[in-house]
């Protein structure tokens, strides 16, 4: 069986980000293994342009963004399975793993990180009423028919869900000439980026109908009408708000669930909020040596801070692998958190032989103004920020500098609160 | 003075901008962004809005079975003009192979901006 000091799970931003950091910190036994017949994973859809401002500090589309980083990964010479599927992991590291041209490969791993990214909430998740007609698709299949595929799915459209894949394609389906009739939110905000809303939807005149939500599907073999009602508080459907689509396609953007078949068959511990794996700060999961990054983990609005992230989570592992233990026993300190607060990530902090400040990402749970956002340790503040506006689609974070963490030993948990800033 | 508000699409923070106007239509000032990409997008928004354009276009002769590539317009051009570059657009098409930073299309729709591709294919 061939032996790997890191294998990384998945060639999108996050395993090409880890896969680099485990070279650059002295890993020389690394492999990647990706399902997908090009390295890249969904960025070599995603068209658009606003990837990157952070990390290159320019503004390049989805394919750019990939190829810098595929090519960064070609260079490092590390071993590379496309169009290979991962089945399992064993407790031991052994990955099982299939393709066309070998059929069952074994491979066994010192490290692994897993990056398998997220997929869409679908229609039979959503519970639509109506018929089942065609010409029902998720957001990003429209987007891969587009792009990829240079086929519109159809002309006349309503969008469910205001994710910022939704609101990406209204605008990309009107520039193929389609016309969008409306962009539908159950919730009573976008879910998705506000650059989005302004550019995506008010460019060109497509109205969002927030508190809203499809109430009916019309169709025999393709969609021929969609009905949207508005809902009340408890996101009920309101009598008599129907308002009726004469439409031949119903895109969803309703969410993404991080892929965790292969961590839950690993027997890591879940974290119910984000249905990615618990993680401590070195980004590992609750099997020693098994690190998570990206969207796996929980899913991000910037690829930019999937980089980083998995930047971090690559040089756990090479550590890991080289057998160069900061602590003999790995003492984690939870990280707790007020009502406003979704999650965070990590949910614990490692304090053993750091060597630089933590950052912790959350998500809100609703719309909140003029916060202040604080990190405690019993009664000693670690950060503390002001935010003028905070919402559940975007994610926020707060650092924690290394020289306070160095004071904090023997804390029995980190707090974060958030509350009103006069 | 009048006061108009504006989302920066410089990036995804998504800046909240504040333009006061004099009386003749002349910015007075700009307040709420967080970089100087937001002033420039404010003023820019004001005087004559701009719009990066991506898309894509169709190749012929591809190895790997594609049937277009990813584009974009190389800077930003006047907003009115996204539907003219889109139309050009599909009407050329192009050999293969293409890569990133080939000009796929030179001055789209008279604006003497380049399109140019985004992805590589063989």
């Amino acid at each position: 069986m061939t032996c790997y000091e890191v294998v990384v799970i998945g060639g999108g931003p996050a395993g090409l980000a880890a896969a680099i950091s485990a070279y650059e910190n002295g890993c020389r036994s690394i492999l990647l293994i990706e399902r997908d017949k090009k390295l890249g994973g969904i960025l070599n859809q995603c068209i658009h342009n606003g990837f990157g401002l952070h990390t290159f500090k320019e503004e390049l589309t989805g394919p750019e963004y990939a190829d810098r980083y595929s090519r960064r990964f070609y260079e490092t010479g590390a071993d590379l399975m496309l169009q290979t599927t991962v089945l399992d992991i064993s407790e031991d590291k052994v990955i099982r793993a299939i393709n066309e041209k070998d059929g069952l490969v074994t491979v066994k791993a010192k490290a692994i990180v897993l990056s398998m990214g997220c997929r869409e909430r679908s229609r039979g998740a959503l519970n639509i009423p109506g018929t089942r007609p065609a010409g029902v698709y998720s957001a990003g299949t429209a987007q891969k028919l587009v792009n990829i595929d240079g086929k519109m799915p159809g002309k006349k459209v309503v969008i469910l869900g205001s994710g910022d894949i939704g609101l990406i394609m209204a605008r990309r389906m009107t520039l193929e000439g389609a016309k969008v009739l409306a962009v539908v939110e159950l919730m009573p905000y976008s879910g998705g980026l506000k650059r989005n809303i302004v550019q995506c939807l008010e460019d060109f005149d497509i109205p969002l109908y927030l508190s809203h939500t499809v109430t009916k599907v019309e169709g025999e073999n393709r969609v021929e009408a969609v009905t949207v009602s508005e809902v009340d508080e408890n996101r009920k459907p309101i009598q008599g708000t129907e308002i009726r689509y004469e439409c031949d396609t119903l895109l969803l953007s309703c969410g993404l669930i991080p892929e965790n078949e292969l961590t839950q068959g690993l027997g890591a511990s879940m974290n119910k909020v984000t249905n990615g794996p618990v993680v401590d700060s070195d980004l590992e999961t609750s099997i020693p040596g098994v690190f998570a990054c990206g969207n796996v983990l929980h899913v991000h609005d910037l690829v930019d801070f999937v980089s980083e992230e998995a930047s971090d989570a690559g040089r756990n592992a090479a550590m890991y692998a080289a057998a160069e233990p900061r602590y003999k026993v790995k003492t984690k300190i939870p990280v707790k958190f007020s009502k406003e607060i979704r999650y965070t990530v990590p949910s614990s902090v490692v304090l053993a032989g750091i060597s630089e400040d933590i950052k912790l990402r959350f998500r809100v749970g609703n719309i909140y103004r003029y916060k202040k956002v604080t990190a405690l340790a019993g009664d000693r503040v670690l950060a503390k920020k002001i935010r003028k506006v905070m919402t559940p689609g975007e994610m926020e974070e707060i650092v924690l500098p290394i020289g306070k963490l160095k004071d904090i030993k023997g804390a029995l948990e980190i707090t974060i609160t958030v509350e009103d800033n006069d | 003075m009048t006061k108009k508000e504006l989302t920066c699409i410089g990036c995804p923070m998504g800046c909240e901008i504040e333009v006061m106007l004099e009386d003749d239509g002349r910015i007075a000032s700009v307040t709420g962004n967080t970089c100087r990409r937001g002033d420039v997008y404010a003023r820019k928004e004001i005087e004559a809005p701009r719009r990066i354009v991506t898309s894509t276009i169709k190749v012929t002769g591809s190895l790997e079975g594609a049937s277009c590539v990813s584009c974009k317009t190389e800077t930003d051009i006047p907003k009115e003009k996204i539907f003219d570059v889109i139309s050009e657009l599909k009407g050329t098409s192009l050999p293969c192979p293409v890569k990133i930073g080939d000009i796929v299309l030179s001055n789209a729709a008279g604006t003497g901006v380049d399109v140019i591709a985004t992805s590589n294919v063989r």
